[in-house]
């Protein structure tokens, strides 16, 4: 099999997703769905909710095989993956559980990541200790810490309460501005994703597509209130154009 | 307080025992005195603390075999339809033979040997443990396992921090009731088809009608299984448990 372009990046070309439902007949989950995602970028997909879009992850990640399509990961193909739960193993403190996922890890990389995630003083705890918030952030940790090739972020901020959804998401550009990683950022929320992606993909209702891709020029950090805001109407005029 | 209504308990038993003995007598229920003297003068001669050692390592041997085995063939069960299909008529026939048919089998075919007698212990308890261990295996947590997938664990990390720890219940579970099944067993085995240890001995006093040799035997082996109990097993379980919120 030839490598399609640049080995770094992320080439996800699905051809159709489907599954039989209890009474015999087909289901479609995706359509065709194509993209990539350069090295370093941060992709966005977003689409209404049950559009599949946490099916695609799991095909992306490799724990779904059953597709129709190629998908092709950047080089090596280490994964950092942040579900929708934090999924730590309850028995193991948050070190350990960050640590078993990447043994590899020097204590310096990780004294920098538990400082960035404000869990230094959390390290010696179990999962059941912490509060929602601090597991979401080891589970950002873990992904982190293995240095992945491919971030993969299925809506890590689902359910937090608003003040705590912003600081998450104020952590996680910080950490992809201090080591530049290809990642890919599911939502259904179009102002979760403005400060964080360089490009969104904006998905249909089931059986998903892209019905649109949207670059974002400017780096994250010199993203103006005016940038956000026009980027935010461009993404809800192509959502509204989609629904019609 | 909860010391005081444990002894209580006891002197409670103590005294029925002691009143039993005065109205059945000496022949039929010794008093507790009479036992405890019985086992001060079987540990003297030595036959005590021999006949324990026989059977305990008995109950050891078995009990840790026993344990492997189901611990493997139960995750096998648990995870694969296929070995679940081909081993459940297995379990099930032998889980419903019972235990003297096992035993009485087990000596015919393969003489009144040591191997014969483990080895019938054995297959009494393998069932219950794998039964127990395949509940567990069945409620695996798939999550996790994606988890231990995407981040590339090898296998034996994920047996240890994984799957393990969500067995340590069953396991638990398993190991408790397996240990007093197969100390009752052994005694059963010893009874039938060996030369030593805490059921022969029991068989013998039988034989001759002494109770007070029975009791004798029996309680020194209780407190032996108590203090693996309190020594090694409840340890064992505040130490896998050890992640569980308690309350303050």
């Amino acid at each position: 099999m030839s490598r399609a372009g640049d080995p770094d990046r992320l080439e996800v070309r699905v051809k159709r997703k489907s599954y039989r439902n209890a009474a015999g007949g087909r289901v479609d989950v995706l359509g065709d769905i194509s993209f990539s995602v350069a090295r370093g970028e941060v992709a966005a997909l977003i689409g209404p909710s049950g559009c599949g879009k946490t099916t695609l992850l799991r095909i992306v990640v490799g724990l779904d095989a059953d597709f129709e399509g190629v998908v092709q990961l950047p080089a090596y193909g280490t994964l950092g993956v942040v579900f929708q739960e934090p999924r730590l193993l309850p028995w193991r403190t948050v070190e350990q559980n960050v640590r078993l996922a990447a043994p590899q890890a020097s204590d310096a990389v990780l004294d920098a990541l538990f400082g960035v995630l404000g869990l230094g003083e959390h390290r010696r705890h179990y999962p059941g200790e912490l509060s929602v918030g601090l597991a979401r952030r080891v589970a950002l940790a873990r992904a982190f810490a293995v240095d992945p090739e491919l971030l993969v972020l299925d809506e890590p901020f689902v359910s937090l309460d608003g003040e705590l959804a912003t600081r998450l998401r104020a952590e996680l550009a910080e950490l992809v501005t201090r080591r530049p990683v290809t990642t890919l950022l599911v939502s259904h929320d179009v102002d979760e994703v403005i400060g964080l992606a360089d490009r969104v993909f904006l998905l249909s209702g089931k059986p998903a597509q892209v019905v649109a891709d949207v670059p974002i020029q400017n780096p994250r950090s010199v993203r103006t209130a005016d940038e956000v805001a026009a980027i935010r109407d461009a993404l809800m005029q192509s959502r509204a154009v989609q629904s019609v | 307080m909860n010391v005081a209504l444990r002894l209580a308990s006891i002197t409670l038993l103590l005294a029925l025992w002691f009143a039993g003995a005065q109205l059945a007598g000496p022949r039929l229920l010794p008093t507790p005195q009479a036992v405890v003297l019985a086992i001060v003068t079987e540990a003297r001669s030595g036959a005590l603390a021999f006949n324990l050692g026989v059977t305990l390592s008995r109950v050891v041997a078995a009990f840790s075999i026993a344990m492997l085995l189901g611990t493997l063939l139960g995750l096998a069960m648990g995870r694969y339809r296929t070995a679940d299909r081909i081993g459940d008529p297995w379990l099930v026939l032998l889980l419903n033979l019972p235990a003297l048919v096992i035993i009485v089998l087990a000596y015919i075919w393969a003489g009144l040997t040591e191997t014969a007698a483990l080895a019938a212990v054995v297959l009494n308890k393998l069932p219950l443990a794998i039964v127990t261990v395949r509940e567990g295996a069945r409620a695996l947590d798939r999550n996790l396992d994606e988890m231990a997938a995407v981040f590339g664990m090898s296998r034996w990390k994920r047996f240890r921090h994984v799957v393990l720890p969500q067995l340590a219940p069953y396991l638990a579970a398993a190991s408790r009731s397996g240990l007093s099944l197969v100390w009752k067993i052994v005694l059963i085995v010893e009874l039938l088809g060996r030369p030593n240890g805490v059921g022969f001995e029991i068989g013998t006093a039988f034989q001759l009608f002494d109770v007070t040799k029975i009791l004798a035997y029996a309680l020194a082996f209780v407190a032996v299984m108590l203090a693996i109990e309190i020594f090694a097993v409840q340890p064992f379980e505040r130490y896998v448990s050890r992640w569980r919120p308690r309350p303050a």
